[in-house]
């Protein structure tokens, strides 16, 4: 969580992890067209979106992390075919596991977007530091001693 | 401790106009790992790569940080100045602050921040880098081709004289795809069949060639270098090594209600034919549907008349597997469905066909032996209206958004072949845009037009409806005088859309090469990779990967051969180090992760080991690096976190984690 | 100049379909029951619109000429909808008029047998409500 001291706005930090074949692609698609994003987003690249461990995820929450969004192929489109269907169904799991750990469901959240999707990935981005900078700062797993 | 070096990257302007490249270096010189920190106008160039190279050897630099442009961009490059600098090459590290940061945000503080995190990340992430060495993999010196039309049959001669053995896997009974079909081709007018056939000989005769037609694959396994391919030959109920092709059992065959698919159904065929005369294997197939022997268990003419004795009802499909160490996907196209466009009246009419069926009623070896006759009659038609963009560039959900690419030109050749053999014959093309870029291309459709006198009318066709007199009526708008148009007229061509064959889909997913909206197959790149797929050992042939022609179609199989060759040249490859291992004293031999790997990478050995001072036998997952792919699913699946992945571990990302979250 | 654009574009989101689609290929014109009826054609509806261009279309009796068949909007390979611009605009117009076209007392002596119903419901279209 950074605050600017002048104006005092809530800026969110926000975990992505994408995986190399398809989403990571298509951020950088975004980033060649010159599509904005907010600059909240930090890009994790993974090799696929099964190496997305949901301890990662849980792991950046109580690093302070506000929101984190996990991107993969398409289904049916995954470079290892059957990767991102691991992945959903054990963000299925962990969506199902976070009221109870203490974090909002509505921080996390699953998208696929493919290396030919540069514009959704921006929009993807935009909505989700949109609803994140809504929620605002993440207070309930954060380890305070992470935080100053 | 390690010792890492961060290279900042201006990019020109392209990351420097945003990033203050200055601030990121003083930053990231905070960090007790970082030794060495500089910048430079353009990292990637000799210069850059030079002050690289110099900073390793001076700073005894253990790993570096490269803060420029996406890692799949130049990754590689960097990784190949640490190695010349003898540093390992998986000790790189790459900060993407051009794509994901410079080029997206516009304010310069936000986009330095940002900048700094990324190159945190990376530094955390390189500290815990280890050297990896590539395995070696061997090399099948073998090429499969899936597809025998005019593209596979350019590739599989390119490779075979290049002195590998290439194996044609071709779906139908012949090959020769859809170029045998054809009757001339544009801008020259030259005969299909006098080109093609004698390239479909040359396949045959070829002594490194293997031609499986009537074949389909049926299972690919393994990776780039080592494909494990199963192919299914469907029965012919004709053995191919006795037939010779001498067609009595196609003229006796009493059953004559095959569709004849070679002709586009326009006329019909026996149960048991052979596509063309041509055809590639020579050899007859008897389609089971039709025949009367399987339909009644009676008839058997066919054997009797057999002086071979080739015909064998007994035969069964059989399936055989093969090694590859490369494959070209070349699996052409197929007409788009007009049935959808019922103001056509395509259903409804015979006299409105696609161009392909006006293809085969222009063919010598035609339904009509090349005399052009109306289908619903047999006569001579006086008028013939030709209609452009029948489901290309259609995105209203009833056809295909892409520009079929070759409608245009092939109008105009149809248009001009038959003011040219019979000059009473009034032709109109009503067209969008006339697309005619190519190597004498504009010249040949100008042609038509000056000289031939073909009725070229800018505006799409409202409808098509049957008159009073038995004939066909275009409804249209002339766009450039604004008037309408009613044309009386005999017949009606469709320049239909082409799309990928049906089959393509499964293939790409067997192959787990990735295919787009239109379920073309996507190449690696689509400027500086054109014809190899994203799939390691996959190449593209034709128009599977995109609408094209002939020429076209000629030189990517060519490059596609070109490729595949200089793959199989090698005796081996290198492998890919990023892949799973196990830490032997944690893994408790559950089979979790065996069960969630993709490429069978993972078995399991029984195995001694010792842990705290305990030494038993214990049953041990083990990975092959050559099928590892490195994606990662059993670290996840593994409960007892043993299996972990090189370059992207555990703790390598948690690492990314808390540098950012920092 | 700048009011005929301003009432372009928002005559254009009222119809809740984008001109900027079209390629211009006149299937709309072509496929049109009531071509010759019109002083101004689907196409060029689209064509004005797309180029912000309206004033000559308010003028224009294609607005009560179009049957609403839809036939233009069932055969667009760009999935324009012409027939529903047009409508837009003769919404646009009625409105500003606050007149009616035709007069309801008026219909039964223009009814004939031949007339499709398809026409009299589309005359019924073009009252302001």
């Amino acid at each position: 969580m950074q605050v600017n001291e002048n104006s005092k706005e809530f800026k969110p930090l926000i975990v992505a992890f994408c995986c190399n074949w398809c989403s990571y692609a298509g951020a950088d698609l975004a980033g060649t067209s010159r599509l904005s994003y907010p600059a909240d987003v930090k890009i994790i690249r993974v090799p696929c979106s099964c190496r997305v461990n949901p301890m990662f995820i849980l792991k950046a929450f109580e690093k302070g992390a506000d929101g984190v969004i996990m991107c993969g192929c398409h289904p049916g489109d995954c470079h290892y075919t059957t990767g991102n269907y691991y992945a959903r169904r054990r963000m299925t799991l962990l969506f199902s596991m976070l009221d109870y750990l203490g974090v909002d469901k509505e921080r996390v959240r699953v998208e696929w977007v493919s290396a030919a999707e540069g514009q959704r990935f921006a929009m993807v981005m935009n909505d989700f530091a949109k609803k994140i900078t809504e929620l605002g700062e993440n207070v309930k797993l954060g380890d305070i001693r992470c935080k100053k | 401790m390690q010792r890492i070096g961060v290279f900042v990257c201006w990019c020109g302007s392209n990351i420097a106009a945003t990033v203050d490249v200055d601030r990121v270096v003083e930053a990231v010189k905070t960090d007790p790992n970082v030794v060495h920190a500089e910048n430079y106008q353009y990292m990637c160039s000799e210069a850059g790569q030079k002050l690289i190279r110099d900073a390793i050897t001076e700073h005894q630099l253990t790993g570096i940080v490269v803060c420029s442009c996406s890692p799949r961009m130049h990754e590689q490059t960097f990784r190949k100045t640490a190695e010349a600098a003898g540093l390992n090459q998986y000790m790189v590290e790459i900060a993407n602050i051009r794509e994901q940061c410079s080029w997206i945000h516009k304010d310069k503080d936000e986009g330095t921040e940002k900048a700094i995190i990324l190159a945190r990340a990376a530094i955390a992430k390189v500290c815990l880098n280890a050297p990896l060495q590539p395995g070696q993999s061997k090399v099948v010196k073998r090429a499969l081709i899936i597809g025998g039309g005019i593209a596979g049959i350019q590739s599989a001669i390119d490779i075979a004289d290049a002195g590998y053995k290439v194996d044609i896997v071709e779906r139908t009974p012949t090959i020769g795809g859809k170029m045998a079909q054809l009757d001339k081709t544009f801008p020259t007018l030259d005969c299909a069949s006098c080109i093609v056939t004698p390239k479909m000989v040359e396949c045959a005769q070829h002594p490194n060639i293997t031609i499986y037609a009537y074949s389909e694959v049926e299972e690919v396994k393994g990776f780039v270098g080592n494909f494990n391919v199963k192919i299914r030959k469907k029965a012919r109920y004709v053995d191919e090594t006795k037939c010779t092709g001498c067609a009595v059992c196609t003229e006796k065959c009493p059953s004559r209600k095959g569709r004849n698919e070679f002709n586009c159904g326009l006329d019909t065929r026996g149960a048991v034919y052979i596509p063309f005369a041509q055809a590639i294997p020579n050899v007859a197939t008897i389609d089971a549907t039709n025949c009367l022997h399987f339909k009644t268990g009676k008839c058997g003419i066919c054997a009797k008349n057999c002086s071979a004795n080739a015909i064998d009802f007994e035969q069964k499909d059989e399936i055989f597997e093969e090694q590859y160490g490369a494959i070209v996907v070349a699996t052409g196209y197929q007409i788009s469905d007009v049935t959808k466009f019922d103001e056509y009246q395509y259903t409804k009419h015979p006299d409105v066909v696609t161009s392909l069926e006006l293809e085969r009623l222009m063919n010598a070896a035609g339904p009509s032996k090349g005399v052009l006759v109306k289908p619903s009659d047999g006569k001579h038609p006086h008028d013939i209206v030709f209609i452009q963009c029948v489901g290309s560039r259609d995105i209203s959900g009833r056809g295909k958004c892409y520009c079929s690419k070759i409608c245009c030109m092939y109008t105009a050749k149809h248009a001009m072949l038959i003011r040219e053999k019979y000059p009473d014959v009034n032709v109109h093309v009503f067209y969008i845009d006339v697309r005619t870029p190519g190597k004498n291309f504009d010249e040949f459709y100008r042609r038509a037009v000056e000289q031939y006198n073909v009725d070229y009318i800018k505006g799409m066709v409202g409808k098509v409806y049957e008159n009073e007199k038995g004939g066909l009526t275009v409804q249209a708008v002339d766009l450039i005088s604004n008037e309408r148009v009613m044309l009386d007229t005999d017949m009606v061509v469709l320049a239909a859309a082409i799309e990928p064959s049906d089959g393509v889909k499964h293939i790409a997913s067997m192959l787990t090469a990735s295919i787009d909206t239109n379920n073309f197959l996507t190449e690696a790149h689509p400027k500086l990779r054109p014809v190899e797929s994203p799939t390691a050992g996959v190449f593209l042939s034709g128009v599977c990967q995109g609408p094209k022609d002939i020429p076209e179609t000629v030189s990517q199989a060519g490059a596609a051969a070109v490729k595949v060759v200089g793959l199989l040249a090698k005796d081996y490859l290198v492998t890919n180090p990023c892949t799973a291992h196990t830490d032997e004293t944690m893994c408790n031999g559950c089979s979790s992760c065996e069960r969630v790997c993709p490429y069978g990478a993972i078995s399991y050995i029984d195995k001694e080991v010792m842990d705290k001072g305990v030494r038993e036998v214990r049953r041990i997952a083990q990975v092959n690096g050559a099928l590892c792919q490195g994606c990662g699913a059993c670290t996840v699946a593994c409960p007892s976190g043993a299996m972990d992945l090189k370059g992207f571990s555990n703790k390598q990302i948690m690492a990314e984690v808390d540098a950012i979250c920092k | 100049m700048n009011n005929e654009k301003a009432l372009a574009e928002e005559v254009v989101s009222f119809s809740g379909t984008n001109p900027r689609n079209c390629m211009k290929c006149g299937k709309c014109s072509a496929t049109c029951p009531t071509f010759e009826e019109m002083d101004l054609h689907p196409h060029e509806f689209v064509s004005y619109l797309a180029s912000g261009r309206i004033e000559k279309l308010l003028q224009s009796k294609t607005i009560y000429k179009c049957l609403s068949c839809f036939a233009c909007v069932e055969r667009c390979p760009r999935g324009v909808e012409p027939s529903r611009l047009i409508e837009a605009v003769r919404d646009s117009v009625v409105g500003q008029k606050g007149a009616d076209y035709l007069s309801p007392d008026r219909i039964p002596e223009r009814l004939d047998p031949d007339l499709p119903q398809q026409a009299i419901t589309a005359a019924f279209r073009k009252y302001k409500k």
